[in-house]
């Protein structure tokens, strides 16, 4: 081995991402370029977002009410100890409305539809059925990413708003009705609290989530040939790449929204 | 109709396609036959644009589709149809809205309407049995998908339809009826077809013209009887192990009255 390797090997993996990332981008502007354009496919946005959305509500649901409950919990033993436990309201929305509502429904979409988006186009890919559209003269861009952008750009913000309302229900069942806090209080906690800012953080976030999972599944549903091989195999590479890149992509734009969004 | 110039396709470091030049007139049976993975699935994806050639063009109606852009090219394609190799049947939709999938998204027939014409173009192509509507491409055999792919590429009344490989894997009846039912539309509706296949000598009995692509050329093309009397010893290598069975055919053929297609 030549003493040249580590940096042959280290200069490929950077060419890779780079070409990578460029693809992604041109990818997504393509996207972008046809959601302008009429036919906009309302049906096919619809199904989408039942399929994003409306499928993930109960998923989203219990999560939600678990967080809350489990935040809840934990925040009231720390604030008692300080004598604090009226800001319990106060901690538990905040928490949810600024991080874990919009970062864990985010994560939830991804597991649930992110993943089925990408096995779903990647079959579709490697069984010419992508090819078999667009030889119709039907885009896929159009017919397959487009109403799924969309239907992200939407559901997100309505499953997270759902993960808020419900996380803070499954807090008050905690702080209210099993330790005791009064609901005046709890309820007094997070009006004075919550401003329209900690709402427009949560709205910006899940909105880009929102075309950040559905970018990144269709993405890498549509270049399964080129970057995992064809197959079942293929497949389940892909997935799995979709799911762990949205995740982090999730967590890495939510640092940089919140150090944007908080000064 | 259909005008292949010099086109190279490359992936990566592997060249594909070295020059082919092709010509395939309006109304013709165009057979297209070579090993395996040498290119001929690739050089069908060219005239119908889902790949763009390193170099060459292809010209349909003596327009380069190259060039062509937007609703030119939509235009173009919606006189060409194509029966992939697996059919590209879409897997979640059932057999009646497979083929109903064009009208819908293409056309403004009304729910009736669409209905008649996939009902109609799955007489043609001989499924008749309702209880095939509802059911999805996996539950159906690999000979009924061909025959859903075609119906659904018929449903649009191309001019042209390119064929690819439309009778691997199935049984010698089937391919019997797949070529039947192809040489039937083609004299129904005057079709350009280009046709891949490994099927020797069953493509022979449908073909006007066979051209043989081989390390990326087209080395040989002629009427089904010129490629079976060629010199060129790459094509009598490809079809030696079955010339025996061409000849015995066309003997049998002879022999038998009313020729085998009656009989069948």
């Amino acid at each position: 081995m030549s003493l040249s390797y580590p940096f042959r090997i280290l200069g490929n993996q950077v060419i890779f991402f780079i070409s990578e990332l460029g693809k992604m981008v041109c990818f997504l502007l393509s996207s972008l370029y046809y959601m302008l354009f009429p036919p906009y496919l309302v049906s096919r946005i619809i199904k989408q977002i039942y399929f994003i959305g409306v499928k993930t509500v109960l998923v989203i649901a219990l999560t939600g009410l678990f967080t809350g409950m489990v935040l809840s919990l934990q925040s009231y033993y720390v604030l008692v100890s300080f004598g604090a436990e009226s800001k319990l309201g106060s901690i538990l929305a905040l928490s949810l409305i600024r991080e874990l509502g919009p970062v864990i429904a985010a994560l939830m979409v991804i597991g649930r539809a992110g993943s089925a988006l990408t096995s779903e186009i990647g079959i579709m890919c490697i069984s010419e059925q992508i090819d078999a559209l667009d030889a119709m003269a039907l885009n896929p861009y159009k017919y397959l990413v487009v109403p799924n952008l969309l239907a992200g750009i939407i559901s997100l913000p309505i499953l997270t708003s759902l993960f808020i309302v419900v996380g803070i229900w499954g807090g008050y069942l905690v702080g209210v009705e099993l330790t005791g806090l009064s609901s005046g209080t709890f309820f007094a906690a997070i009006a004075e609290s919550v401003i329209l800012k900690d709402i427009l953080l949560s709205l910006y976030k899940s909105l880009c989530f929102g075309l950040l999972i559905t970018w990144v599944s269709c993405y890498k549903g549509f270049c399964i040939t080129r970057v995992s091989g064809f197959g079942a195999e293929g497949v389940g590479k892909v997935t799995t790449q979709a799911v762990v890149l949205s995740s982090i992509l999730v967590l890495i734009f939510d640092y940089f929204i919140t150090s944007i969004m908080i000064f | 109709m259909i005008e292949i110039v010099n086109l190279h396709k490359r992936f990566d470091s592997q060249e594909v396609l070295r020059g082919v030049n092709l010509k395939i007139n309006k109304g013709q049976t165009f057979a297209l036959i070579g090993s395996s993975g040498k290119g001929k699935s690739v050089l069908l994806k060219h005239i119908i644009g889902l790949l763009k050639p390193n170099e060459g063009q292809v010209f349909v109606d003596n327009k380069n589709i190259g060039n062509l852009r937007g609703r030119k090219l939509k235009k173009l394609k919606d006189r060409i149809g194509v029966v992939f190799q697996g059919g590209a049947l879409f897997d979640s939709l059932t057999v009646f809205d497979n083929i109903a999938f064009p009208l819908r998204e293409k056309t403004k027939l009304s729910s009736k309407q669409i209905k008649e014409e996939v009902l109609k173009e799955l007489s043609k192509v001989g499924l008749e049995e309702k209880e095939t509507l509802n059911k999805y491409p996996a539950q159906i055999s690999g000979g009924m998908r061909k025959r859903v792919a075609l119906a659904r590429c018929l449903v649009m009344d191309p001019e042209i339809i390119l064929f690819d490989e439309p009778t691997t894997g199935l049984d010698p009846i089937a391919v019997k009826n797949i070529h039947n039912l192809i040489k039937k539309l083609q004299k129904e509706r005057e079709l350009t077809a280009l046709i891949v296949s490994h099927e020797i000598p069953e493509i022979f009995e449908i073909a006007d013209k066979v051209a043989m692509l081989y390390q990326g050329k087209i080395i040989t093309v002629g009427t089904p009887e010129e490629i079976v009397n060629s010199e060129n010893s790459i094509v009598q290598s490809f079809i030696r192990k079955k010339l025996e069975e061409i000849f015995s055919y066309y003997e049998l053929k002879k022999n038998v009255k009313g020729g085998l297609d009656e009989k069948s």
